[in-house]
């Protein structure tokens, strides 16, 4: 029996399907995994690899193109200084496909195959949420930068940080005052009918209310609609504000119809740039935004008093004054959340250097480290501004900008407070174990 | 708003969903009506014609009617020139076999989408309407140029029409759908024949392309919504009649303008869906087709 089961022709050679697989899942992985050949190198100098979840493709596109400018204007500039605790910054890409389900497999993959120290840079909130629990899974640190509520909801898992962008609960409750205060207390709101829509929703109500003012009416928008003027007579007449925060190709239309329907004699109009991020404002249609305020997390124009880390900032990513690539100045930026790119690099470094962090097995505390900070300092490691940092809740707090579209140009008009925003922590990330 | 100008709004928009539509669906059904191939990539020749159309227009400066009217001639014709190549190099090798050809314009559709993602790139990009008029009503305002989408299509609808009836080459077209064999068999060269017909679909979601690029931007995902209400239309209509694709795409049209904004525009789709269902179970043919010999 024995002798008949080894001339088989599979097994005869002492090649078993067993070995067969093993072998092809390391050549894969060593054909997947770039630089490989660096690691034949000393302990010390070896590479700290950071995985970055890149909307590639997908309806976040746009978005992730300029955040991987970002990342690696961020990278080139922390190497050219030295580096992370002496070691150089390598960034490994992988495409999510904006989509949640490919989202959790590149976690997996970067941490089984790539085998990087730490995943990070996921903008789309859906993606996050199916990403996070693949990380805790495998307890790998899982720094986002998606200005969701998620984060801070004490709903992901410990190894889940946002330390480089506000997020939106804060967000909308810094802009609450200043939109009671300066233009009107009866407001519309018009959302896309999804988890980023729903948190503005439930989050502007009671900060208007505080403020005195009020929600005349809910328009949700279902998220892959591409005509707008139907939802319009939703609108009651007596509104002084819509407050908009459409996202996705469509939002030109969507403000272009709006114009259409009401003429110069609507409503005022509060949006989140988020809308028209990597759109040039001056795109045929978007006439009527002309005299409209926006909420920006940095100002995509350059500002007439920024301070010089601001312009070495802008320099540094590639932007001209108008917020667009150097190269084409068609290609307009994600200026007001690709900050957050910058930023949690550098804060990612700070961490680093606090733990002493040496490699996968310092994950546990490279993730304390994070929480053991408060204060960050405006400067070229934040440029876009003071910021706190609750340990509790993983998530940071910044200053926003309120910008008015004048001549074609979005013109920062008022910069709301750290303390607008804050709010009673609904978590505590810290209790929870690794 | 009260009940009358809300309906007239509502019915506006309707007839502008169906205007594009009843194109792009016409399309699709005549390739599949002449070459039975149901052509999955017909939203992204959609798709490429909107594209196309910004970079035309993009190529001159001055009033925006003459890149608009540019585009207008010139994206149906190198997406029509694209599609007869794709018939040529993938589809005519695999003798149109139902399953292949499926497959291949699956492949088709991916290879399109990837190549504008990368040399058009993910951004939404406008071009601008031929005139900005603003209709002005009592209750609310509307854009002329919508009214002039509508108008638009129903002259090419009637120029299809006039091709498929009253021309030879609509003729021959109509003589390789009834019969192939016989067609070939009395001179009519049915590879060109489909080559030419798959390219003109190809045109036809072009043209629907051009004329909604100054309503929606340009945006290399978005073929996919329309053609799946392309399919519902045909479906609905019977694959392959001319009527049958008008008369489906205007109530598609017209019940989704109405319904999403009366009721919810998930209503709309659920309805539009479960019509399909029960023209695909009572009336496999669609309501104007005929059945398959």
């Amino acid at each position: 029996m024995r002798e008949d089961r080894n001339t088989n022709i599979l097994s005869g050679n002492g090649l078993t399907r067993r070995t067969t697989l093993k072998g092809l899942g390391a050549a894969a992985g060593l054909m997947a995994a770039p630089g490989f050949t660096r690691f034949a190198q000393a302990q010390s100098s070896e590479p700290i690899r950071i995985g970055f979840q890149c909307h590639r493709t997908g309806i976040g596109a746009a978005y992730g193109r300029w955040y991987e400018r970002v990342t690696n204007a961020a990278a080139k500039l922390i190497n050219d200084e030295g580096g992370i605790n002496g070691r150089p910054l390598e960034i490994v890409i992988e495409d999510d496909g904006t989509d949640p389900a490919r989202g959790s497999e590149v976690v997996q993959k970067f941490a089984n195959q790539h085998k990087v120290d730490l995943v990070y840079g996921t903008l789309f909130s859906h993606v996050v949420v199916g990403s996070a629990p693949m990380a805790g899974e495998l307890k790998i640190p899982y720094y986002v930068v998606s200005e969701g509520y998620h984060v801070a909801s004490g709903k992901l898992n410990r190894y889940c940080v946002q330390p480089g962008i506000t997020d939106v609960k804060a967000q909308v409750r810094s802009v609450a005052p200043w939109i009671a205060g300066n233009l009107g207390k009866k407001v519309t709101l018009v959302y896309p009918d999804y988890a980023f829509g729903h948190d503005h929703r439930d989050f502007f109500e009671p900060a208007i209310a505080a403020q005195g003012g009020e929600v005349v009416a809910k328009v949700p928008i279902p998220p892959t609609e591409t005509s707008f003027t139907r939802y319009f007579p939703q609108i009651p007449r007596d509104t002084d504000v819509i407050y908009h925060v459409m996202v996705g190709p469509a939002v030109l239309t969507f403000v272009k119809e709006m114009g259409e329907f009401f003429g110069t004699g609507g409503p005022q109009l509060f949006g989140f740039i988020d809308s028209l991020e990597a759109v040039d404002i001056n795109s045929p249609g978007l006439e009527f935004l002309e005299g409209s305020h926006f909420w920006e997390g940095m100002p995509r124009y350059a500002q007439a008093d920024q301070p010089d880390h601001v312009s070495f900032y802008r320099e540094t990513v590639g932007i001209d004054e108008n917020g667009a690539s150097l190269n084409d100045p068609q290609d307009v930026s994600t200026a007001a959340h690709m900050f957050g790119c910058w930023e949690t690099l550098h804060v990612i470094k700070a961490a680093m250097e606090a733990a002493d962090y040496q490699g996968p097995g310092d994950r546990a505390k490279l993730i304390e480290a994070t929480e053991a900070m408060s204060e960050m300092e405006a400067g070229r490691e934040h440029p876009q501004g003071r910021k706190v940092f609750n340990g509790k809740i993983h998530q940071v707090f910044g200053e926003q900008s309120i910008s008015q579209v004048k001549d074609g140009k979005l013109e920062v008009v008022h910069r709301t407070s750290i303390d607008d925003g804050l709010y009673e922590p609904e978590a505590d990330y810290t209790a929870m174990s690794f | 708003m009260a009940f009358g100008p809300y309906l007239l709004l509502a019915t506006l928009e309707g007839l502008v969903t169906a205007a594009v539509l009843a194109l792009m669906a016409l399309g699709l059904s005549l390739v599949f009506g002449v070459m039975r191939v149901v052509n999955v990539a017909h939203g992204e020749f959609y798709m490429l014609g909107a594209v196309l159309a910004w970079w035309f227009a993009s190529l001159v400066t001055g009033h925006p009617a003459i890149g608009f009217l540019l585009a207008l001639v010139l994206s149906p014709l190198v997406v029509a020139a694209i599609a007869f190549v794709a018939e040529r190099l993938v589809l005519s090798r695999l003798n149109y076999e139902p399953e292949a050809t499926i497959v291949a314009t699956i492949g088709l559709l991916y290879i399109i989408q990837q190549l504008a993602l990368t040399f058009y790139g993910p951004e939404a990009r406008p071009v601008q309407a031929p005139f900005d008029m603003r209709i002005s009503l009592p209750w609310f305002g509307y854009s002329a140029y919508k009214l002039a989408v509508i108008a638009a299509s129903i002259l090419m609808m009637l120029a299809t029409w006039f091709a498929l009836t009253r021309t030879k080459i609509g003729l021959v077209m109509r003589a390789t759908q009834y019969d192939r064999e016989t067609a070939q068999a009395f001179g009519i060269p049915v590879g060109r024949v489909y080559a030419g017909v798959f390219a003109l679909g190809a045109a036809l979601a072009a043209v629907a392309a051009v004329l909604i690029v100054p309503i929606q931007q340009a945006h290399y995902l978005m073929g996919l919504d329309p053609l799946l209400l392309s399919f519902i239309v045909v479906i609905i209509g019977g694959l392959g009649s001319l009527r049958g694709t008008v008369v489906a795409a205007i109530l598609i049209g017209l019940s989704d303008g109405i319904i999403s904004m009366f009721f919810s525009p998930t209503l709309a789709k659920m309805l539009a869906t479960l019509l399909v269902a029960l023209v695909l179970v009572f009336r496999p043919q669609g309501l104007f087709g005929t059945v398959a010999r």
